[in-house]
């Protein structure tokens, strides 16, 4: 299929583009801007609308095998497309845990048959994530994993941890962590700060966030290995990654979006949906995560999208399970940024393009001639109310409900072919 | 019919969901009450104390009315006296040790709230081991039931606290001058939490907080109150202590070397009672450790109100459960 974008506005941060163009895709790949006498099959007219890389999302709970009463591997990656997510990064944390070779291709094998968003898939550190026993991390990778990760399950200890980053390293693989003491946050569910001193909610310091990082970053001095952090939460998190990048460690890190726009504050009256691991923090961190952001030392930015069923959230809230459903909140959020001054619009665009694939050495977030045409067209002025009601995920866990948010994805496409196209007439949340 | 509403996804709550009308609608927390509305509890109870100084033990208020006391955590002494404070405005009360019952077969606790709901019960009496329970369960009762707090978490206690200040005014009358210090495990009290509310609300002169720092909440200074790690410094000058139970189950947890030196450090003794106001008042919400943070001479000591503080419970809890109800006392002191 030989397919031509029409008209749009084109943002490409991997290759410095922003202007109005015709884009051209043939089996599968991109085949450049204005390509002259270009004969297509078919036209997507993108006349006032932005066409960007497809989104990858570093974060995503699938939640399959195991807990599909929460969500489907199908039914999220059908949210993913509609949010104009064309790559999600399926955390191992499902029961059982992605461990082994065949529970790899098994997600793969569901996510192809979604036709929906691509998937792919981080393998668990160590064997059912029990932080003491190393994965066949060489077999995860032959599967098809882009890196491996224990999610938010502790380690046994330090000498696990260096082993792991040691044996990733020899195979190339990227080790994702997400920095938490857990010693330090015995039954915590709330940043330990005022709010939570209030509402006598155990808290989790910051301290739990940069103990971890600081000893994963001595552990990566001394080993080398290539570490992503996910989903960091303090200003404080940010400033030692920020001196581990200047001191050359081969280390990044991201942020969830919701900490780009939450904070403890949110917690009061337990707001459950608010209930997030690493918690919500204070106003002060939040302006540090998004000058992280714009400054480059966060790298990406993540859904950290975890579905739930209505019950998981129907408790008191320490009893309740952490986690947004944010998916369909990615983008929108990511250009809410740009009008509230804190990134430029290819900033915000970086940040769920390249910035991602950068990480996982992915070969999209870029609309260079053959690359993969994994594109998302949005309509940059469309306005909306967030209603939860009319979320293509099955989590309706988020606390953005009733939130005016703008730009709404119209096509999304994977290999040049269409995973979702709406129409602003159609569109149930216009 | 099914009245309530269907069960909904949690939102932020607001803190004016106590009071409707004006009225009070459930007791969840101190904080945000108000003072008119708290002064408005204390001189209610204040005329159940004079019925029961007259011997009239028993009004019907309540008549009619079913008040189900659900402790999902163990208690006596809140629970007995809830139990009594209902059965002297003759309701008819449940008394159900949930820990034993449905939800430990694995039944939400939405479920269990419903199945109660359909036993056509008007009050429910809550304790929880999680902070936010009493709130959550507002968030989700039937519109006719009212939710009285009997301690969730760390959280809040706002009948202990209310009965607290309820003491306080008896023996030292206006608060404005007075200077109050609340002592030891403040980090897990909820009843702490709900004191530094009330007291502040009432515009307490001064409130103190003493312990360790690992006894006490992150930034505690912004509940509004001073920090002493010095049983000497803190206790100088104030005109009631408060002393809180330190639980020897959380002692393993690291928060203080031994009990000995805790008490060393900061067990109430004569000698330190000395060092506040001459005619200081000591309270406990109970039950009191001896020897571990209050010395068994001040505790049956002359300037002890603890016992006095369980027979006010009890009038609090009566002003409390027949406002809830949107009944007035109809006795006066």
């Amino acid at each position: 299929m030989r397919r031509l974008i029409r008209g749009g506005r084109i943002i490409d941060p991997a290759n410095g583009i922003d202007r109005i163009a015709d884009l051209a895709i043939a089996d599968g790949r991109i085949v450049g801007l204005d390509p002259g006498d270009f004969q297509a099959d078919a036209h997507i007219d993108a006349r006032g609308l932005t066409i960007i890389p497809g989104l990858i999302d570093l974060a995503v709970r699938l939640r399959e095998p195991g807990q599909e009463h929460k969500a489907t591997i199908a039914s999220e990656c059908r949210a993913a497309a509609a949010a104009g997510i064309t790559t999600v990064c399926a955390m191992p944390d499902t029961v059982p845990p992605i461990d082994s070779p065949a529970d790899v291709r098994l997600v793969r094998q569901k996510a192809r048959n979604a036709h929906a968003a691509r998937v792919a898939v981080f393998g668990a550190l160590t064997q059912g994530l029990d932080g003491n026993h190393l994965t066949e991390m060489a077999a995860l990778r032959d599967a098809g994993c882009v890196g491996v990760t224990n999610a938010l399950r502790p380690l046994a200890s330090p000498l696990i941890l260096r082993r792991a980053l040691e044996y990733a390293a020899s195979l190339g693989l990227i080790v994702v962590v997400q920095p938490l003491e857990h010693t330090l946050m015995p039954d915590g569910c709330a940043h330990e700060g005022p709010v939570a001193s209030r509402l006598g909610l155990p808290g989790i310091p910051v301290a739990a966030e940069t103990a971890a990082l600081g000893q994963i970053l001595a552990l990566v001095e001394q080993t080398g290995a290539r570490v992503h952090f996910g989903r960091l939460s303090s200003a404080a998190a940010v400033r030692d990654l920020q001196r581990a990048i200047a001191d050359g460690l081969p280390v990044s890190g991201d942020v969830a979006a919701h900490q780009l726009f939450l904070t403890e504050m949110d917690v009061a009256d337990f707001n459950a949906l608010c209930h997030v691991l690493p918690p919500l923090r204070n106003a002060r961190d939040l302006k540090a995560l998004r000058a992280g952001v714009a400054d480059g030392t966060l790298i990406a930015i993540c859904s950290d999208h975890q579905p739930h069923e209505d019950d998981a959230k129907l408790m008191p809230f320490p009893a309740t399970e952490p986690g947004i459903s944010a998916l369909e909140t990615l983008l929108p959020l990511a250009l809410r940024l740009v009008d509230e001054g804190s990134l430029t619009l290819v900033e915000a665009i970086r940040s769920v393009t390249c910035g991602p694939a950068q990480i996982l050495g992915l070969n999209g977030g870029n609309l260079a001639p053959g690359r993969p045409a994994d594109i998302c067209i949005f309509d940059p002025e469309a306005e909306w109310s967030l209603d939860v009601e009319q979320l293509h995920s099955r989590g309706r866990n988020t606390p953005f409900q009733g939130w005016a948010l703008r730009g709404r994805v119209r096509h999304t496409l994977v290999r040049g072919e269409p995973i979702y196209e709406s129409s602003e007439h159609s569109d149930p949340h216009v | 019919m099914n009245t309530h509403p269907a069960p909904h996804r949690p939102g932020p709550l607001p803190t004016s969901m106590q009071v409707e009308n004006g009225q009070l609608r459930h007791l969840l927390t101190v904080e945000g009450l108000g003072r008119p509305l708290i002064e408005q509890i204390l001189d209610n109870a204040e005329s159940f104390a004079g019925m029961n100084d007259q011997g009239v033990k028993k009004l019907p208020l309540l008549r009619g009315k079913t008040v189900a006391n659900l402790f999902f955590e163990a208690s006596t002494r809140t629970r007995t006296t809830f139990e009594l404070a209902a059965k002297r405005l003759s309701a008819d009360v449940l008394s159900l040790n949930m820990n034993a019952s449905a939800t430990t077969k694995g039944e939400t606790l939405l479920d269990t709230l419903r199945n109660l709901e359909a036993m056509q019960c008007d009050m429910f009496v809550v304790r929880h081991a999680d902070s936010g329970a009493a709130h959550f369960i507002a968030r989700h009762v039937a519109p006719h039931i009212s939710v009285i707090n009997a301690g969730d978490g760390r959280h809040a206690h706002p009948t202990q606290a209310l009965l607290d200040v309820f003491t306080i005014r008896r023996h030292k009358g206006e608060l404005s001058k007075l200077r109050v210090a609340i002592v030891g495990d403040v980090l897990h009290s909820r009843v702490a939490r709900s004191q530094i509310h009330a007291l502040n609300t009432l515009a307490t002169g001064e409130v103190r907080v003493i312990g360790p720092r690992t006894l006490l909440p992150a930034a505690v200074e912004q509940l509004g109150v001073q920090v002493y790690h010095s049983m000497e410094q803190g206790l100088k000058d104030v005109d009631v202590v408060i002393m809180l139970r330190l639980q020897k189950e959380r002692m393993q947890g690291a928060f203080i070397p031994s009990e000995h030196e805790y008490f060393l450090r900061y067990g109430l003794d004569a000698k330190r009672l000395a060092l506040a106001h001459p005619e200081a008042i000591v309270m406990h919400p109970g039950p009191a450790n001896r020897g571990v943070e209050i010395a068994s001479e001040v505790a049956d000591g002359p300037q002890s109100v603890i016992l006095q503080q369980v027979t006010y419970g009890l009038s609090v809890r009566m002003a409390v459960m027949s406002m809830v109800m949107g009944v007035s006392p109809q006795v006066r002191a």
